[in-house]
């Protein structure tokens, strides 16, 4: 790894603005937050995975992988970031290195993609991406892409997080740390206005931001720029103007908000979208900032007022589901969307959450859950897909949610799952994205399909499968409750 | 046939090609309660499992030895090492399957050289087969790494034996199905043969509901099947791919083999079937008589639609062959194909020039095609040239059921055509009333005399919407006035 990686590692890792952080000694804090990772048990992402996903939604700008085809050719196209205006960031990019490349160095080859690129796509910057296979023959991206540059007169910004840095979050920082070095301050914006804020960590993922979006339009407030949702290129350059930045909460790039404090001394605060207390809380907050900073203060009233009316409109909406959904138990596994956030709107939808997850969580979130939702708040610190499919199976829970990954051990259990990470298919950004949760889980939970899949075959052979290792624990008892449920009943009324 | 051509591009935009290890990963997916492990830093694993996610919609098996930046320059023993104890541990494979990566090939970890190590230290994986093969990303593409990983199960676990005269070996390319390797199963039982699958993907990622919970693959080839591969009579096998996988059997246990560049389409299941048939003594069964049959009925109906259209296709080499040469019998002009990787099927293949690239040589090529035929990458060449665009092979994201889809055998070649056929008619240009309007010249000079007036009142009302803009470039109340 260069020097220079390195100390950028270490620099992530001093980050004041980390809670996690500031509980640690200085030795503690030096050794940096990525613990090692376990061989044969690990999971997720790598650092260029982490970078690419945080700079990635910069959707005007094109974005090129230095490496071998695995990196690129194995995970483009693959997320739902949306933009409304280019779409060249869904085109893949990468140098697909060679043998040759892995020997003599693939700098030159990398040079050429960044002409071609230009030369085809005339994008008004090119982010390229460090891998670990050109990292460790040695390959400079940041002199290449210094040369490119003056070459041809565009930005081509390195962003060096090789995968084997580190985990994903690490790369998120990384590739925040390229906007910090190379592009943020480096365009003034066309005019500003003392309603100008900057969105960072968000993403647009399923078009969420515009279910945001709207209430600050009414309000006045203009997003200079979203770093980096339904970015562009030339106002993340621009940002440095804003008045107030709002770090959505999942703390990714919490290293944009600090040092852009410290270099043009824009105050920032940490918000969620997700919840409706908490969406009314950073409308509260963004017009506090932004009138401390000198915008009129008749913003603060219009502020309530518009929180007024939609917090009110939400809870109508959701209280329609109440009926339906009183007492189901929702399992919620999760580090992307804040565990507690969405804790409210399932309580208010009359549901019981019978276990979160905190595996992400930091202190002060596990306070807050254990505020909402009392000292018996059942917190989970680390669940094995089998425990997780026990509980399922067993129905000490009526649904899942959860990230992808982890949805087959629901739907192989039978029971209803919701994606709620970041390959959802549906927003649920701000007021309406509450509502929009409570709906979606109503669908699921009360999907007739349910009673299908648990009705067992009448010749008694259900479930079995091809050399299955071990057989099921208790298959005929699961079989059994399965079966009552379906008629409604519950498994003692069964009558044998 | 086609002659090869490399693309020159430094930059590869809209990349058709996968990596090695995912290829080999997909492999040692097929086999019975299995681990497979790429040899690497933890991105390369989660990207390949999000992929063989997203297009089975199952549960992948799919470990890594997580290596980070020390532990790459010091070399990865101690990852191998902790990756194999704790892979046992956790989920008690039967078999564990390494698979290299770009970054441990570029720093040259020895890892068959570690592997015994590993041996001598932990007696208790004593019970558990591993199976290495060398797969950088850097080399070769998705297909390269499937077959070099079938070819390391054969070479690590397969030993001579007797020959049963009713056994044979099985070994599907990567571009089967599970709904076609249990075509083929169907076809080879059908003749009182007994087949050997492998990798047999059918048991593992066909999408049913296992009665518990595993960490390993459920279902596939099973160990002993493996090594009662040493028995078969023969080996078959579907795809150039696997020819050097036949080769090694025929070398460890002198097994005959016959290796089938496709079995899509008619004339080479023909074949399949004589030879199955010389094989055990036992006519073709009436089944495939009708199939076959029906196959030929199912290509009448449908060169309607295929013949003289022109596509550009882009997959792995095996695929293209097998779909190319079909849409080719049935009348289809290959206007361009693109594949990621060397291999001798292109020789087969009937078009001019097969070009190793990406998916924006496809679409560059593209624009004056009928049909695109790739993988779902290929839905926003689509999207942006609004053409058809046939999904095939892996990965394919946004459609389900892949598992189930066919297209081998004469059932298998028939799905194939319906499915061309019907979306070349779904996208086939409707005609409206308003489509052939006359000249401004034309009406003039035909609304000139009042005795002409007349005819074009006709037709004017003969359009039943009125509200189509094709035939109002008159004024309808002129007309309407003149008529009365
Ligand atoms: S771990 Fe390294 S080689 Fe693998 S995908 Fe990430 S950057 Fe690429």
């Amino acid at each position: 790894m260069s020097v220079s990686l390195k100390a950028k590692i270490a620099e992530v890792f001093e980050e004041p603005g980390c809670d996690k952080n500031q509980g640690k000694s200085e030795k503690e804090r030096k050794k940096g937050c990525t613990k090692q990772l376990n061989p044969g048990a690990a999971a997720g992402g790598c650092a260029f995975d982490g970078a690419k996903i945080a700079l990635q939604p910069i959707a005007d700008v094109a974005h090129l992988v230095h490496g071998p085809i695995a990196c690129e050719g194995n995970s483009w196209d693959n997320r739902h970031s949306a933009s409304s205006h280019s779409q060249i960031y869904r085109s893949g990019f990468t140098t697909d290195i060679n043998e040759l490349d892995v020997i003599y160095g693939g700098e030159k080859r990398l040079f050429k993609s960044i002409r071609e690129i230009l030369e085809k796509y005339d994008p008004p910057a090119i982010f390229v991406y460090q891998t670990c296979v050109t990292a460790l023959v040695g390959d400079d991206i940041e002199a290449v892409c210094q040369r490119a540059s003056e070459k041809f007169g565009k930005p081509v910004i390195p962003v060096n997080a090789p995968g084997f840095a580190g985990p994903k979050n690490l790369g998120n920082k990384l590739g925040a740390e390229a906007l910090l070095d190379y592009v943020i301050g480096t365009v003034e914006p066309e005019f500003t206005t003392p309603y100008d804020i900057n969105i960072i960590g968000e993403y647009n993922l399923v078009g969420e931001l515009w279910q945001v979006k709207p209430l600050l339009d009414a309000l006045g407030i203009r997003v200079l720029s979203c770093i980096s949702g339904d970015g562009r290129y030339n106002e993340v350059a621009s940002a440095h103007r804003a008045k107030v930045n709002m770090m959505v909460c999942s703390k990714s790039m919490i290293n944009i908000a600090t040092k852009m404090e410290q270099r043009w001394g824009i105050p920032y605060f940490e918000g969620s979208f997700y919840g409706i207390g908490d969406m009314s809380d950073t409308l509260r907050q963004i017009a506090k900032l932004l009138v401390q900073q000198g915008a009129p203060d008749d913003l603060l009233e219009r502020t309530e007022r518009l929180i007024e009316v939609e917090e009110a409109r939400a809870w109508k909406r959701i209280a329609h589901y109440k009926q339906r959904l009183a007492g189901k138990r929702v399992l919620l596994i999760t580090g992307g969307v804040k565990s507690w956030s969405v804790v409210a709107a399932l309580q208010e939808g009359g549901m019981e959450i019978v276990g979160t997850s905190i595996k992400k969580s930091t202190k002060e979130d596990k306070e807050k859950i254990k505020e909402i939702m009392g000292d018996d708040a059942h917190m989970i610190d680390d669940m094995t897909p089998r425990e997780m499919y026990a509980m399922l199976r067993d129905a000490r829970a009526d649904i899942m949610l959860s990230g992808g990954r982890s949805q087959f051990v629901a739907l192989k259990a039978r029971m209803p799952w919701l994606d709620i990470n970041q390959e959802r298919y549906y927003p649920y950004g701000g007021y309406e994205g509450m509502v929009e949760l409570v709906k979606q889980i109503d669908r699921a939970l009360f999907n007739p399909v349910w009673q299908q899949v648990r009705i067992a075959a009448p010749w008694g052979d259900d479930g079995e499968t091809l050399g299955a290792v071990q057989p099921a624990a208790k298959p005929l008892d699961f079989l059994a409750t399965a079966a009552a449920r379906s008629l409604g009943l519950e498994p003692e009324e069964v009558p044998v | 046939m086609a002659n090869v051509v490399e693309s020159k591009k430094a930059c590869a935009v809209n990349p058709l090609k996968m990596s090695q290890p995912l290829g080999a990963s997909f492999a040692f997916m097929g086999l019975d309660a299995c681990m497979p492990v790429m040899h690497g830093s933890q991105g390369c694993t989660s990207f390949g499992l999000v992929l063989l996610v997203r297009h089975f919609k199952e549960a992948i098996p799919l470990q890594t030895t997580a290596m980070n930046e020390v532990t790459s320059i010091l070399g990865g023993y101690d990852n191998i090492e902790a990756a194999l104890v704790n892979i046992y541990k956790r989920a008690a494979p039967k078999v564990i399957a390494i698979c290299s990566t770009g970054l441990t090939e570029t720093k040259g970890d020895d890892v068959d050289g570690y592997i015994v190590t590993v041996r001598k230290r932990k007696p208790e994986l004593a019970d558990t087969e591993i199976i290495y093969v060398s797969t950088p990303d850097y080399v070769g593409g998705f297909e390269d790494g499937y077959q070099h990983a079938v070819t390391a199960i054969v070479k690590t676990l397969v030993k001579p034996l007797p020959v049963r005269a009713d056994q044979v070996t099985l070994l599907p390319g990567s571009h089967l199905t599970p709904a076609d390797i249990d075509e083929l199963r169907e076809i080879i039982e059908a003749f009182g043969l007994n087949p050997i699958v492998l990798p047999d993907i059918s048991g593992s990622l066909d999408g049913h509901i296992p009665p518990d919970w595993r960490g390993t693959t459920i279902g596939g080839t099973t160990l002993e099947q493996i090594r009662a591969a040493g028995a078969s009579a023969l080996t078959i096998g579907i795809g150039e791919q696997t020819r050097e996988a036949a080769l090694a059997l025929q070398e460890i246990a002198g097994t005959p083999m016959e290796v089938y560049e496709r079995l899509t389409g008619l004339e080479v299941n023909d074949r399949l079937l004589q030879r199955l048939s010389a094989l055990s003594g036992n006519p073709v069964p009436a089944k495939y008589r009708r199939q076959r049959s029906q196959l030929l009925d199912a290509m009448l109906d449908g060169h309607f639609y295929t013949g003289g259209i022109k596509v550009a296709i882009a997959a792995e080499p095996d695929l293209l062959l097998a779909v190319g040469s079909l849409l080719h019998e049935m009348g289809a002009e290959l206007r361009c194909c693109i594949s990621t990787t060397k291999s001798a099927a292109h020789a087969l293949l009937p078009a001019e020039q097969v070009l190793l690239g990406d998916l924006e040589d496809l679409e560059q090529a593209a624009a004056d095609c009928d049909l695109l035929v790739t993988h779902s990458h290929g839905r926003q060449a689509a999207e942006r040239l609004h053409k058809p665009l046939l999904r095939i092979g892996f990965p394919v994201f946004d459609r389900i059921g892949n598992a189930h889809r066919r297209m081998v055998g004469y059932r298998g070649t028939m799905d194939l055509i319906f499915s061309i056929a019907n979306l070349m008619l779904e996208n086939m240009d409707h005609h409206h009333a308003g489509d052939w309007p006359l000249t401004p010249e034309a009406l003039r000079a035909a609304t000139t005399t009042s005795a002409r007036m007349a005819d074009v009142t006709v037709t004017a009302g003969s359009c039943s919407t009125g509200s189509c803009g094709g035939c109002a470039p008159s004024n309808p109340t002129d007309l309407a006035e003149a008529s009365v």
